[in-house]
């Protein structure tokens, strides 16, 4: 096993009743690098970036962050799942950016993102409000820290999320299609933010359909299909030399708009 | 139709008997209030916890006093818990205690629905910023609840104020009791109960308007 | 406390031996009831079609009379009419008294949910029947009212269940309806919680028995949905 492998995911598996969402996924994500996945809607992209961050608990499989498997420890060869508060312990490790932002409503964008950082993390207030600050300042949001979330545009919204999972100086940062619930001029400054923190060297894995940012930021790209890997490799090696007529006709879509591959 | 003479001076003879009414009969409803929305607060858990040992029980309490006069309720803790060897209470205690589990049961159904009304998203996003279970419940669920809930506060505190009245029943001086014992001596009666009409209008609508400042103070969701 | 041997001081004794008044109290209770919801809701249709419909100085008056009911106690109201009554040399029973102020507060409460529940139906359903040339009256009880009915249903059941609940306090001004009727009982033998335990359960009944009649008339008028 290399040593930098910070997240590796062996064979996860994840049913909704009848319905196997994921059917073994197998995944590596290194220190610093940007893992994307790409695919179809109902692909189970979501699913599994739900999985890493124990919002869902998946039914088969490894997950392993930093070696230790997430949400259970194994005690005798047997799993037992951890209690809340080492869950919680696990989740200050990974970072969330939602689609529909989930800022907390009755606390303005600089309490968002000083709350994790009181409550979880023990910091004083003080230092706390110096973190916030200065990201929301490196979001370009420094002069809105005192708004509330409805008085701020959706990408502004997008933005303060972002800053209130990077504050908590997490391990490796989960996008859930942070822009598809955005108007269109809107994402442009939020895929910005992203690229900043990729090039500032902060591990990320991304679910995204921005197949233009995909291609040029991801270090390694998942194209997932019916809660299977299909094909993972470079950017590159993804985009450039599609191996299934899935993969093609998915990639397919995007040409027109953006006038790639 | 008689000829009515108002002659106003029983009012303004009696005014500080009138007021201190008014304001024990606030004191009463504030204070109730207080503790009904703590047992409202445990007892809505209980509805939603999902075990039916704790939200059976709970279920039957709220229906229980919904279905009950307020009054009849009065007099059974009054005059019922002593045959139960409950001998300490006074009246007012009896009185305050009877209120605040009337206004329990109503507070459990308003706290019931801001609990089931909060998006699921926010307790994921504080999950994912690892806070634990009741650091979840303390810094993002209740501050929610408790705006969403705010109006129903609100329009409780007003009811209980008015439920004050029937504290009369059991010779607690609050208005109604003062106005009626005032009645008794003078027989001004135009005067005496368009006085406590006024009075409890005029609190109801300064306690509405007071509520819609703190509303406005907290209106940050949308 | 229920103890089931049949002699003087025992809950089933005295229980039968006061049968008469406590039949006797629920009537009060039930007819006092009944005909301040018949009144309110006659009353109340109308306070709510002036709220909704009204010229503006009609708007105004029924404005104020709901909100002035709504926000003195009822039993303030009960006593105001009772002593205020007998004052213009009006003798009615206390009864009456009680009756005529539980609708005059009932009413308001109905007035409101009747706005309400009118407002909710799409103001394209008036146009509509003015369009097919209803007059006024006839859109209101042909079109309007049958839609707004399904709205108003659980609101209109839960003024009820607060009407039986106020007709206790027609107890305060005399009227010996059932909590009154259970209080005399009380005085002569001492058995305090079996008398208000029973009357507790009298009233669940009642209430019980009016809400489960409103959930039948729910599901009578569910095709009623917009």
């Amino acid at each position: 096993m290399a040593d930098d492998v910070l997240l590796r995911a062996q064979g996860v598996r994840k049913s909704f009743g009848a319905v196997e969402v994921l059917k073994g996924i197998d995944l590596e994500v290194r220190q610093g690098q940007v893992v994307s996945l790409i695919g179809a809607s109902g692909s189970g992209k979501t699913t599994f970036l739900r999985c890493v961050n124990l919002l869902e608990e998946h039914d088969g499989g490894e997950i392993l962050l930093d070696g230790d498997p997430v949400g259970y420890r194994v005690e005798g060869g047997r799993r037992r799942r951890l209690s809340e508060t080492a869950i919680s312990a696990q989740r200050a490790r990974i970072g969330m950016v939602f689609q529909q932002f989930n800022l907390f409503p009755h606390l303005t964008a600089e309490e968002n993102v000083m709350l994790g950082l009181t409550k979880v993390l023990n910091k004083p207030k003080a230092e706390a409000r110096e973190i916030a600050t200065h990201w929301l300042g490196r979001v370009g949001l420094a002069e809105r820290r005192g708004h509330y979330p409805y008085q701020l545009s959706g990408g502004q919204q997008q933005r303060v999320a972002i800053a209130r999972a990077v504050a908590m100086e997490p391990r490796l940062l989960l996008f859930d299609e942070v822009t598809s619930a955005l108007d269109p001029e809107l994402v442009s400054e939020v895929l910005g933010v992203m690229q900043g923190l990729a090039e500032s060297g902060m591990t990320m894995l991304v679910v995204s359909h921005e197949m233009l940012f995909v291609r040029e930021v991801s270090h390694h790209v998942v194209f997932m299909d019916q809660g299977r890997v299909a094909q993972a490799g470079t950017p590159e090696a993804v985009f450039g030399n599609p191996e299934s007529e899935r993969l093609r006709s998915f990639l397919g879509r995007f040409h027109g708009m953006f006038g790639m591959v | 139709m008689i000829d009515y003479n108002f002659d106003w001076s029983v009012i303004t003879r009696n005014w500080d008997r009138f007021l201190e009414a008014l304001a024990l009969g606030l004191g009463l409803a504030v204070v109730s209030l207080l503790i009904g929305c703590v047992i409202g607060l445990a007892a809505a858990y209980a509805r939603v916890s999902g075990n039916k040992w704790l939200s059976g029980p709970v279920w039957a309490y709220v229906e229980v006093i919904r279905c009950t006069p307020l009054l009849l309720l009065i007099f059974f803790i009054y005059f019922g818990l002593p045959e139960f060897g409950i001998y300490f209470m006074d009246k007012t205690q009896s009185f305050v205690l009877t209120l605040s589990l009337y206004a329990g049961a109503y507070m459990s159904e308003v706290f019931r629905a801001g609990l089931s009304s909060i998006p699921r998203q926010y307790v994921e996003a504080a999950k994912a910023i690892g806070m634990r279970p009741w650091q979840r419940q303390r810094w993002v669920v209740l501050p929610v609840m408790f705006r969403i809930t705010l109006p129903s506060i609100g329009n409780n505190l007003i009811s209980l104020f008015k439920d004050t009245s029937l504290a009369a029943a059991i010779a607690i001086p609050e208005l109604t009791f003062v106005a009626r014992q005032i009645n008794a001596n003078t027989f001004r009666v135009m005067e005496v109960w368009l006085t406590a009409s006024a009075l409890y209008l005029a609190t109801a609508w300064l306690l509405a308007t007071l509520l819609r400042q703190v509303e406005r103070r907290y209106a940050t969701i949308r | 406390m229920l103890d089931f041997s049949f002699v003087p001081g025992t809950f089933w004794f005295e229980a039968w031996q006061a049968r008469f008044s406590l039949l006797s109290g629920i009537w009060v209770t039930m007819s006092a009831s009944a005909l301040t919801i018949l009144f309110a809701t006659i009353l109340g249709v109308a306070v709510g079609t002036a709220l909704a419909y009204g010229w503006w100085w009609l708007r105004l008056l029924a404005r104020l009379y709901v909100d002035f009911m709504r926000g003195i106690p009822v039993l303030v109201l009960i006593l105001f009419t009772y002593y205020g009554l007998a004052l213009f040399g009006i003798n009615v029973p206390a009864y009456w008294a009680g009756v005529i102020a539980l609708s005059a507060f009932a009413t308001a409460h109905i007035g409101e949910t009747l706005r309400g529940a009118v407002e909710s139906v799409p103001m394209g359903q008036m146009e509509a029947g003015k369009a097919i040339g209803l007059r006024f009256l006839q859109r209101l009880r042909y079109v309007i009212l049958p839609q707004a009915l399904r709205r108003m249903l659980p609101p209109w059941v839960n003024t009820g269940l607060e009407v039986v609940k106020g007709t206790t306090l027609l107890s305060i001004i005399g009227v010996v309806e059932l909590l009154l009727t259970n209080q005399q009982i009380v005085a002569r033998n001492y058995l305090i919680v079996d008398f208000y335990l029973f009357a507790g359960l009298l009233y669940l009944m009642i209430n019980a028995s009016i809400a489960a009649l409103g959930a039948r008339l729910e599901r009578r008028f569910s095709y009623l949905r917009y």
